[in-house]
């Protein structure tokens, strides 16, 4: 159980929330995908890291960006905040995989 | 039922994929309405508030038997700086009967419930199919490519009920990408209290509830509302704000959201509450500047797929319901005279132009643009109009006319040197 305390008691919130959100992932396939990880470098802001809502874009130590798609809730804030670089391949998941809102 | 080939596709199991869907099945037409999610509404979010007028234009009588959480007695308007709140709030025994004004709602289920009406009426729901892409024959969008295998499946019109991130309006050529100004992004949460603790912090009945539109600190001082619904034994509650000024600020929407939770006049609402959900959706507020081209040869574009929001009334549902409804109008005329070009779905345009949809867009257009380039009214009015008020309200001890004087210094100072006249006459202008 995940209280409204623990949600705002620390950074850690996020990941608690995101922890009780059911999903279907697709183990085969990764349905976004950074295009150039290389491009990243070229990008001072990396906002896909602060802007997705679902903690999807971890800066890594070389400065490059890392994505996972299991926790993505399928918004397509990257894709469009990636404006001045393109840098995001983004699909939807395939059919009845991904993020499943039991409430919405 | 062949499946290669139907009267209608429809992409999206949503408020308006499906308010398309069901006219057209009354009418007669074969009609596919295919949803990437297990069940119609597993992909959906909302605020939660749905109205009863748009429902009712397509299920007569609806709230006998849809799944609703609570009808809306009442609205709040809160603004919040750090450490106040100052609110309007109105309530009227008028929302509280038959056939009442508006519902909170769970889209996961009301989308499930609403989709089985058109299943009723003979449209065939396929669940668990992505639409890949589109269908071209002679320059004409002919059908979709669907589900793992590619199957194509073919209709004299494809409906674009894909959401707010619609990437085959795109594909359709009736979209270009959008610009982070234009989607809002929005974090939600469900929160678990219990019927009663509800009924008594709201200060409702039992089935009755109330809604509030949260401005200032609940968006980090961003341009945007945060709010709070009442369900049944549960509380919506979320915050968000344009994807430009998410990136212009660094902010993140859940942090945020958590945030406003914090804050002392939104906490005690919340305590003691589990937790039961957590979701994320963009809005599509670009409004009437950054609306797609809405028809093609052998497609329409309808609900966020459209950019079909007001998001200063908080409309979005009711749009989408009724931008569907009008598309299928459409299509129904274009079937009668057996032409799908582009020229006779521009029928779905005029039905837009004729209703408030196209028209409310057109009244609104300028707004959020003023709005932001005026920071100070989300952030220094309501701060000066917190700090008049505890000056008002605090007694001690201080002559009146000096009091009134540190006030009126305090309103002034809010707003910029001879701007708050033109800003008011402008203002009042563009919704004219």
């Amino acid at each position: 159980m995940v209280t409204v305390d623990d949600t705002i008691k620390d950074r850690a919130g996020l990941e608690r929330k995101l922890a009780i959100t059911s999903y279907n992932v697709d183990p085969s396939r990764a349905h976004i995908r950074i295009i150039d990880p290389d491009v990243c470098l070229q990008c001072e802001r990396q906002q896909c890291i602060n802007c997705c809502p679902a903690a999807c874009y971890a800066p890594q130590p070389d400065g490059r960006v890392l994505f996972s798609y299991e926790g993505c809730v399928e918004c397509g804030t990257c894709r469009i905040v990636c404006y001045e670089f393109h840098n995001i391949e983004w699909t939807y998941p395939r059919g009845g995989f991904g993020v499943q809102y039991r409430y919405g | 039922m062949s499946l290669e080939r139907v009267d209608v596709i429809i992409v999206g199991a949503g408020p308006a994929g499906v308010a398309a869907g069901l006219p057209l099945a009354q009418s007669g037409l074969e009609v596919v309405i295919l949803e990437r999610g297990g069940y119609p509404g597993s992909k959906n979010v909302m605020g939660g508030i749905l109205y009863r007028q748009p429902t009712e234009a397509l299920v007569p009588g609806f709230w006998r038997e849809a799944p609703l959480e609570r009808a809306i007695i009442e609205q709040r308007y809160v603004v919040l700086t750090e450490d106040s709140a100052i609110g309007l709030s109105y309530r009227t025994q008028a929302f509280a009967q038959e056939p009442y004004n508006a519902f909170s709602v769970m889209r996961a289920e009301w989308d499930r419930w609403f989709a089985q009406q058109a299943e009723a009426a003979g449209a065939f729901i396929a669940t668990g199919m992505t639409v890949e892409d589109l269908v071209w024959r002679d320059g004409a969008i002919a059908g979709v490519k669907a589900g793992e295998a590619g199957d194509e499946l073919y209709a004299d019109v494809v409906v674009l009920a894909d959401g707010a991130n619609s990437l085959l309006a795109q594909k359709a050529g009736l979209h270009r990408e959008w610009h982070p100004s234009e989607q809002a992004l929005v974090a939600k949460e469900l929160i678990r209290l219990s019927e009663e603790v509800i009924n008594e912090r709201f200060n409702v009945p039992p089935g009755l509830g109330v809604a509030m539109e949260v401005f200032g600190q609940s968006t980090a001082g961003l341009l945007g509302y945060g709010f709070i619904y009442t369900n049944r034994e549960t509380l919506s509650i979320g915050t968000g704000a344009l994807l430009s000024d998410l990136i212009e600020s660094g902010l993140n929407v859940s942090d945020m959201l958590d945030q406003f939770k914090r804050h002392p006049a939104i906490a005690p609402l919340l305590e003691g509450g589990e937790l039961v959900e957590y979701s994320a959706h963009l809005i599509p507020e670009g409004g009437w500047h950054a609306m797609p081209t809405l028809f093609t040869d052998g497609a329409v574009v309808v609900g966020d797929a459209a950019g079909f929001v007001n998001p200063i009334s908080r409309e979005g549902s009711n749009f989408a319901m009724i931008s569907g409804k009008l598309a299928a109008e459409a299509i129904i005329e274009a079937k009668q005279s057996g032409d799908f070009s582009a020229a006779s779905l521009s029928r779905y345009q005029e039905l837009l132009e004729e209703s408030f949809i196209l028209q409310d867009l057109y009244t609104i257009r300028n707004v959020t643009p003023f709005v932001h380039q005026r920071p100070y009214l989300l952030r220094d009015v309501p701060a000066a109009l917190a700090a008049a008020l505890r000056d008002y309200l605090t007694v001690d001890g201080t002559p009146k006319t000096v009091k009134y004087g540190k006030i009126a210094r305090r309103l002034q100072a809010a707003f910029p040197p001879g701007r708050t006249l033109r800003d008011l006459l402008s203002g009042a202008r563009m919704l004219r």
